[in-house]
């Protein structure tokens, strides 16, 4: 056959005389190609479904998350003028003096109403109004004692139910008796809002106070603070160590059965479930080396226990990853291992460690598990000041919340993890940043 | 003409018509002078030179293969010698034995001298790193560092505290890319990363990196194989103006080539050296006929 025929018979199935050998042939194969089309198709409809299926959970996710932490982002704050009756103060014990009932009679006299016999009226608006009013009005008079017997304006945020029917979270519609706000005082806020005492803002008390009782006044800093502390630690040991193994595993370390046995190993811990490094943790740094339970530094050594078998592997895969012809390279000029590894191969490696790192240190920081093991289910009104004070961490901020029984610490639950998921979004897009601004063709 | 001296101190007698010396020539001893091959192809005078590196019974093992078979090899210094033979016979393996790039593979081993002007380069004595120093490397593939063009060449010269200062370090660059006949092309951007040049230019680069530590021996793998003709005469060149001061050892799959740039040829096949001498007189009356067939392209 020569390569004209070849040509034509595959061309032209009723070419001269390839007639009766090319047909049934050409047939065969324009059944294989239909069956391989329609192969592709569907792999790619497969695919497809996936991916919208993925995504739909994705988005139901988030929807949910956002739809309930919304709110929480949403301050509604009240400003009353308040008479400091000298009668009433008692300038040498001013933490005596009752300020929550001074306000909630200003607030009352505002609405034209005046408190009961029993104080069962004002003891109802003070239910809608924050605590934190009155602390307010406190260190204004401590600071300055000549505002007594004068009329001072104190501004502060609502209480949190009165927050959650402004946010139409509690609705008049519900019967009085379901509801924590009865219908007297609903009455009473509307009037409230309508004599434009009350506005509403950008909950920043959200982003800045540590965790209180109260939740118009408990916020995620304290938490947020928490988990980056820890983080430092983390970051601290297991990116060192990491590498550093990583290092010494791949360009050193002789290739045999010692050695792939610690490569199976260190394989294996990265999938030892979380609460096994808590327990783990909790025996050895708390236990038995006395580093103080519940802070940031006993939570930081057990998660960098954590992710150390995430930073080694993938620090080896960034290291695979470089050509060998840049070792040989730097060999063949004189350049000793050491050298080799520490001028050119590790530099090339670079952008892989570090997303590899920061993947580790934002898994670290998602961790629950380890920081219940080691005490950092904690409540504390303070902003965590150290490495050795007492703290919580974000995911366990979650926790807490999850459990309160104030119907309020529900949206901030949600708020609290789209906290901890801005974080998350934070590092990982540095770790994309990182990547794509070190990545050199080579 | 007999070429082959085992003894180091016997120069072959070849007419001297033009001595010449090269700016940076290393005064190492004898002075070496020698008649400059204007021509391509012109092998008629062999180059004088005292023997640079001689190999004696050289045997490697990958585990438990063995690449190399007694091999036995004299090369002579500034000049240039060729290795030919079938892919897989072993050229690369025995280059690697000369600046031992075999002890950076794991499970080679290598058995024999290797002898550095006299000195066996396997000695307990001998560090390798310093080793690669005098016995530089080219390889087939370009492989500049990721880096500026300058810190390519001024890479080694730094590393082995060869420059007393910034000047110097300087000086070093420019005449190492000088004499790899490079400089006029990338002197205005030595701050651009050498991984933007052509491949001949990288390949030229890589070459400059490597006479940039002033070595004693230059080995090439191969270094033209990924190139196009034009950068291959380049560097054929440059190879031809390199051996005025180094030892240089090519590793080619191009008889052409050893024809062309090689004033002495070793021929291996399958592990083993079958003949080693003078490339006219390889190419124009091998002894074994294996080569004979290599060369002919009957086989390889
Ligand atoms: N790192 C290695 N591990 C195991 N075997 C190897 C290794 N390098 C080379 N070999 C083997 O040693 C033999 C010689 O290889 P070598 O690379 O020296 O051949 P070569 O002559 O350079 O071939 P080519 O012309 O294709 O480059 C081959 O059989 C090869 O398979
Ligand atoms: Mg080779």
């Amino acid at each position: 056959m020569t390569d004209a025929a070849l040509i034509a018979g595959a061309t032209q199935p009723s070419g001269p005389g390839h007639a009766s050998g090319s047909t049934p042939k050409t047939l065969a194969a324009a059944k294989r190609l239909k069956a391989r089309h329609a192969a592709e198709f569907r792999f790619r409809l497969y695919g497809r479904t996936a991916i919208i299926v993925a995504l739909s959970f994705l988005v139901i996710l988030l929807g949910r998350i956002v739809s309930q932490g919304w709110s929480t982002f949403v301050q509604n704050r009240i400003s009353v003028a308040v008479y400091v009756d000298p009668a009433k103060v008692d300038a040498r014990a001013l933490n005596g003096v009752n300020w929550d009932y001074m306000i909630s009679t200003a607030a009352l006299a505002k609405l034209g109403l005046t408190d009961d016999d029993v104080g069962e009226r004002s003891g109802k608006m003070s239910a809608l109004l924050s605590p934190a009013l009155g602390y307010d009005l406190l260190k204004k008079i401590k600071a300055d004692p000549s505002l007594i017997g004068k009329t001072v304006t104190v501004d502060g945020p609502i209480g949190a139910d009165a927050g959650l029917y402004y946010k139409g979270l509690i609705k008049r519609s519900t019967a009085e008796g379901d509801r924590r706000l009865d219908d007297a005082q609903l009455g009473w806020l509307d009037q409230l809002k309508a004599k434009g005492q009350v506005t509403s803002k950008f909950n920043t008390d959200f982003l800045t106070h540590a965790d209180s009782t109260q939740p118009e006044q408990a916020g995620v800093a304290g938490a947020a603070i928490g988990s980056a502390l820890t983080l430092i630690v983390v970051g601290l040991l297991a990116i060192p160590i990491g590498v550093l193994t990583a290092v010494y595993l791949e360009e050193f370390a002789p290739k045999n059965r010692w050695t792939d046995l610690l490569e199976v190993n260190i394989n294996n811990l990265a999938a030892v479930p979380s609460i096994i490094y808590g327990l783990l943790g909790l025996a050895l740094f708390i236990n038995m080396m006395g580093v103080p339970r519940s802070t940031p530094l006993v939570g930081g050594l057990v998660l960098a226990l954590m992710a150390l078998p995430t930073v080694i592997i993938a620090t080896r895969s960034a290291l695979k990853a470089v050509p060998p012809s840049i070792r040989e390279a730097a060999l063949g000029v004189g350049a000793s291992r050491t050298q080799t590894v520490f001028h050119h191969v590790l530099p090339m490696a670079r952008p892989g460690i570090m997303t590899g790192a920061i993947l580790a240190l934002s898994h670290a920081m998602g961790e629950t598990a380890p920081g219940l093991m080691v005490g950092m289910v904690f409540f504390s009104s303070d902003l965590p000041r150290g490495f050795l004070s007492a703290a919580t961490v974000l995911p366990v901020q979650v926790f807490i919340w999850e459990n309160a029984s104030e119907r309020a610490f529900l949206s901030m639950t949600a708020a609290c993890i789209m906290v901890l998921l801005a974080f998350m979004i934070l590092m990982n897009g540095t770790a994309i940043y990182l990547r794509s601004r070190y990545e050199r063709r080579w | 003409m007999s070429y082959i001296s085992k003894d180091p101190s016997n120069p072959s007698g070849s007419p001297m018509t033009t001595p010449e010396r090269h700016q940076g020539d290393h005064a190492d001893g004898v002075p070496e002078i020698r008649l400059r091959t204007a021509a391509i192809g012109a092998h008629a005078d062999a180059p004088t030179g005292t023997l640079k590196v001689q190999a004696k019974k050289i045997n490697v093992f990958y585990g438990a293969k063995q690449a190399l078979f007694d091999v036995d090899v004299d090369i002579p210094g500034k000049a240039v010698t060729a290795f030919i033979g079938p892919s897989g016979c072993g050229k690369s393996t025995f280059l690697r034995c000369i600046n031992r790039m075999n002890d950076t593979i794991p499970g080679a081993k290598v058995t024999g001298e290797v002898l550095l002007d006299g000195e066996d380069v396997n000695d307990r004595q001998i560090d390798p790193v310093t080793l690669r120093a005098r016995v530089g490397m080219v390889f087939q593939k370009p492989n500049p560092f990721p880096k500026s063009i300058f810190e390519n060449v001024a890479y080694g010269p730094r590393i082995h505290g060869l420059a007393a200062g910034k000047a110097d370090l300087e000086e070093i660059v420019e005449a190492s890319l000088k004499r790899a006949s490079l400089w006029e092309e990338v002197k205005d951007r030595l701050n651009q990363p050498g991984t933007g040049l052509s491949g001949g230019q990288q390949q030229r680069l890589v070459i400059a990196r490597a006479i940039a530590v002033a070595p004693e021996v230059i080995l090439m793998d191969e270094p033209c194989s990924a190139l196009d003709p034009i950068a291959t005469a380049r560097i054929e060149e440059l190879i031809d103006e390199l051996r005025q001061q180094f030892c240089i050892v090519i590793v080619t799959h191009s008889m052409a080539q050893a024809a062309r740039v090689s004033q002495r040829t070793s021929f291996f096949h399958l592990g083993k050296l079958v003949e080693s001498g003078s490339t006219e007189e390889m190419f124009t009356n091998p002894k074994d006929s294996r080569t004979q067939d290599y060369i002919t392209g009957r086989f390889g």
